[in-house]
Parts: structure tokens; C-alpha cells; sequence
């Protein structure tokens, strides 16, 4: 009841930000229509390019746009909060409260994506569904599935962001990394271009990684490319991306709870 | 001409101290500056993938939209690392520390420029230039070609200065809307990063005519790389990148002294 607690406040934290909201899904719109134009122009050179359609490629951008947030592509959300604590030394609070500070802030990050979801998700779906032809879920399966994969995306996704941010532990800012780790989540993510398009090794290796996870997954969840059995190898990739990387954050976590003296400490 | 030089002075005194700053954390620094050349790096990677699905995108080959791709990330990297700190003036009012600015004997808008200067941004300079050198390798150059080419580069920046400091100036009305820009500053980028022949007519009208991001790169382009323009304009558009540089530039000007005029403190 804690965790529900903090994410509903997490929630109400980010929608107080009207305009900022605002200002994001109009962004989020106009990139989702110049992909989308620069993906109807590659499709039509060429029509099955990685096994989609135009229609399935043009889906793909706005899910692609309505994740970017949800998901913190960019870095952010309560893992921000983290390397600003730590870099301060406010995270000695937090170490002595006797809630587990992973925890505290999945449960955080959870809501704040829930909030991201609910506006700047939704809404350019919809001007992306008004502008262009665009498929819904193939199956109720594929929503069903859908649904399990978003916070699955979710959890990978602040996995990488929490382990970015405990190199505040050592590094004391965490920029450097997050830029970098920012540019592999955009490119591994499929956030650039799908990675069905990728050739040879490197789409193999590209979608074993945890950022496939972030988009293609739940893409070609929604999109019905992964049904039966095999929607089930999909969302297992991204539990055991999940577990295996929420293992790592505690690992950190306790080696820097134990070396690392506490700024101002 | 001795004022602007004066304040070109000021301008390389800030920077350099915020040179000095970051190196507080060198790490961080330098992968900050590795990030930034590998997030752009990677963004032509995804083109370069694009084209091994494709022969030519809308009639272009891998070599002509690399070189539309490296004139305009070239230009956005020249404005961004000059003045790509005017987009945290939202922060500035938020904090107070605008007051603090108009203060000192220095122009604002060279201070916020200036503010927390970045050489980890001449990453995504050098890849563009990488990749706009192996590009202008298989242009059939002549001496025209070159002068329009300097010409472009050139521009390209200023209409990039125009748009990052024109749409930063929103947040002199409301401090929280910083992402509203970036549709315009990192949209119009992305968008010139594809030859515009593959956007429908309107699209093409509004990149020229109202936010002319056409001219950073695509019309000077087509002349360069020898091409009909698709769209069927005259051929006297493909020399008018530095005019839409100057009207960009002076609209973004006369933006920011309103919003200067309109700002009033926040009052806490």
C-alpha cells in the first residue's frame, strides 16, 4: 500500500505540469508525422522491408512516440531524482528510511509513467490514428499482451535508468553517462528505426539486448508479429531482462551503501 | 562593428570559464562529449540501415542524402554550440538568476548564450563533418558550387540560431513549456535530414515559407548536387539561403526583445 501510495503522488507530482504536458504532445506529434513520412517513403521503395507493411511501419512510429515518454527513453523521471540525492548527499535520508530504496523509486517511476501514458501516450496516438491509417491491436491476445508489456518496458527501462544513476555513487554526476546510455537506449531501443530493418549480426545482437525491450517488443506485441507461444518468449525476454537487471541495482546499491562515504558526511 | 567584437569578447570570457567548470568532473566530461558524438553518430548508422532496404529514397541516393544529412546537422552543430544554452532561459526565470544578468554590463543574450558553454557539443561538429566531407566527395564541385556550399553552412547556422533563439523566447510568457521548441529547433533538423521530396506539397510550403528550415540545407543542396527541384520552384530559391538566414535571424531578435520587454520578475 507504501508503493501505491507513492506512485499515486508521483502521478499527481507530474500532472501539475499542464503546459509542459502540452507542449510535449505537440512535439511528440510533429516527429511522429515526419517519421511516419520518412517511413511511408522507405516503405513504399520497399514494401516488406523486415517483415512489416506501410501501415504496420507507420503504427510503429506513433507507438514508438507514445512510449518515448512512458518508458524515459531520454533518462529521467524518479531515477533524476536519485543522482540529484546522491549528489547532494539527501540520499542519506533516503538509506535510513525503512522502506528499500529500490523500491521507493520503481513505485515512483511507475507512476510517473502511468501519468505518461494516460496524456502524452495517448493523445498522439490519437492525432496519429486522425492523420494517418494506423493499425489497433491485432487480437484481443495482442492487447492482453500489450498491457503486460508496457510495464514490463517500464521496469527494463528504469532498471538501466536507477544502475545510470548509482554512478553518481562514484562519479558524482551522473550526465556523462546518461547522455551515453541515452544515445544506445534511442538506437537499441527501436526507437530510431525498427530493429527488424537491422541487418545480419547486428540485428541479432540488437534484439537480444535489454532496450529491445523498450519499443520493438511491445510493438510487435501490439502489432500481432509475436502470437501463440511465441508472445510468450516476448514478455519472458522482458521479465528476465527485468529480473536480471533489478538484480544488478541491488548489487550497486549494496556495494555503494557499503564503500561509498555520503557527501557532506 | 568595435561593439559586436567587444561582445564577442565577453562571449569567449564566459564560455571559458564554463570550459574550466566542466572539467571539475573530467569523467563525466568526457563521456558527455563521446555521448553526444555517438548519439548523432548513430542517428546516420540508422539512415545508412535505411539504405540497406533501399537503392534511393524519393530519388535520392545514399551519398545525396548523406550530404543533405551532414549540411544540416553541421549547421545545428554550429548554433547549438554557441547558443544552445538560450533554451534554459525558462530556468532562469524560474530561479531568478535573469535578474542577476540584467545586472551586468553585458547584452543578455550574449550571457545566456554563453551560460554554461559546452564543448561536449562539438561531438555531433565532427561527426557531421565526417560525414559531410565523405559525402562532398562525390560532388562534381566548381567554384560556384563551393562558394553556395560555404554560403549554406553558414546560413544553416543562423536559421538555427534564429529557431533556438526565437522559440526559447515562448518561455518569457510560460516557464514550463521548454518542449514546445524542440518541435521546431530538433524537429526541423530531423526533418532535413530526409530530402524534402518525400514530404507531401504543404509540408514542403511550410518549411520554406514559414519555418524555412528548406533553406538550411535542401534548396542549396539541389543545386550543389546538380538536381530539378521535385516541387518545380525557381531556380533563384536555391541561392536564397542567406536571405531566410537574415529575416530568421531578425524575427528571432525582435522575438527576444519582446520577451525581454515583457518579462517582469518573478517576484519572489
Amino acid at each position: 500500500m507504501l508503493y501505491v501510495a507513492i506512485a499515486t503522488r508521483a502521478f499527481r507530482r507530474y500532472s501539475t505540469y499542464r503546459a509542459a504536458t502540452l507542449a510535449g504532445i505537440f512535439t511528440n506529434s510533429v516527429f511522429g508525422i515526419i517519421y511516419s513520412f520518412a517511413y511511408l517513403a522507405l516503405w513504399e521503395a520497399s514494401p516488406d522491408a523486415g517483415g512489416y507493411d506501410a501501415t504496420d511501419a507507420v503504427t510503429y512510429v506513433w507507438l514508438g512516440q507514445a512510449l518515448l515518454m512512458t518508458i524515459a527513453l531520454w533518462g529521467g523521471g524518479s531515477t533524476d531524482d536519485l543522482a540529484e540525492r546522491i549528489r547532494t548527499g539527501d540520499i542519506a535520508i533516503d538509506l535510513y528510511r525503512p522502506v528499500g530504496l529500490l523500491g521507493w523509486y520503481l513505485a515512483s517511476d511507475l507512476g510517473r509513467a502511468t501519468y505518461h501514458l494516460l496524456t502524452r501516450g495517448l493523445a498522439p496516438t490519437v492525432i496519429g490514428a486522425v492523420l494517418f491509417d494506423i493499425r489497433l491491436p491485432a487480437s484481443p491476445a495482442a492487447a492482453l499482451g500489450f498491457a503486460l508489456a508496457l510495464p514490463l518496458a517500464v521496469v527494463v527501462s528504469f532498471a538501466i535508468r536507477f544502475l545510470v544513476a548509482s554512478s553518481a555513487f562514484w562519479l558524482l554526476d551522473q550526465s556523462g553517462l546518461k547522455v551515453m546510455s541515452g544515445a544506445f537506449a534511442i538506437f537499441f531501443s527501436g526507437m530510431m528505426l525498427p530493429l527488424v530493418l537491422f541487418p545480419g549480426v547486428l540485428g541479432v545482437v540488437a534484439r537480444a539486448l535489454p532496450w529491445a525491450a523498450y519499443v520493438q517488443v511491445p510493438a510487435d506485441v501490439w502489432l500481432g508479429k509475436r502470437v501463440g507461444l511465441d508472445l510468450l518468449a516476448a514478455l519472458g525476454f522482458q521479465a528476465v531482462w527485468a529480473v536480471v537487471l533489478l538484480g544488478c541495482c541491488q548489487l550497486v546499491l549494496r556495494a555503494a551503501t557499503r564503500k561509498v562515504v555520503v557527501q557532506g558526511g | 562593428m568595435a561593439e559586436t567584437l567587444h561582445h564577442a569578447r565577453r562571449y569567449t570570457d564566459i564560455a571559458w570559464l564554463w570550459i574550466r567548470a566542466a572539467w571539475a568532473y573530467p569523467a563525466s566530461f568526457i563521456m558527455l562529449a563521446v555521448g553526444n558524438g555517438l548519439i548523432t553518430g548513430l542517428d546516420f548508422v540508422g539512415l545508412w540501415i535505411m539504405f540497406v532496404h533501399l537503392d534511393d529514397l524519393a530519388g535520392f541516393s545514399l551519398h545525396e542524402v548523406a550530404f543533405l544529412y551532414g549540411a544540416s546537422s553541421l549547421g545545428l552543430g554550429i548554433a547549438d554550440t554557441l547558443i544552445g544554452s538560450v533554451e534554459r532561459i525558462g530556468t532562469y526565470v524560474r530561479t531568478g538568476r535573469l535578474d542577476q544578468m540584467m545586472t551586468k554590463p553585458v547584452p543578455l543574450l550574449v550571457q545566456v548564450c554563453a551560460d554554461q558553454f559546452t564543448l561536449r557539443r562539438l561531438g555531433r561538429i565532427t561527426q557531421a563533418t565526417l560525414v559531410f566531407g565523405w559525402a562532398a566527395a562525390y560532388v562534381d564541385w566548381t567554384p560556384l558550387r563551393v562558394l553556395l556550399a560555404v554560403s549554406m553552412v553558414i546560413s544553416g547556422a543562423a536559421v538555427f540560431f534564429g529557431l533556438f533563439v526565437g522559440f526559447s523566447c515562448i518561455q518569457f510568457w510560460t516557464t514550463d513549456a521548454t518542449e514546445f521548441a524542440n518541435a521546431f529547433t530538433y524537429g526541423g533538423a530531423t526533418v532535413t535530414q530526409y530530402p524534402l521530396a518525400i514530404f507531401p506539397r504543404e509540408v514542403m510550403v511550410a518549411l520554406t515559407f514559414v519555418i524555412p528550415v528548406a533553406f538550411v540545407n535542401w534548396y542549396p543542396a539541389l543545386f550543389i548536387l546538380g538536381r530539378d527541384d521535385p516541387f518545380g520552384l525557381p531556380s533563384w530559391v536555391q541561392f536564397a539561403s542567406p536571405l531566410a538566414a537574415v529575416a530568421t535571424v531578425a524575427v528571432s531578435l525582435l522575438v527576444w526583445r519582446a520577451g525581454v520587454r515583457h518579462y517582469s520578475s518573478t517576484g519572489s
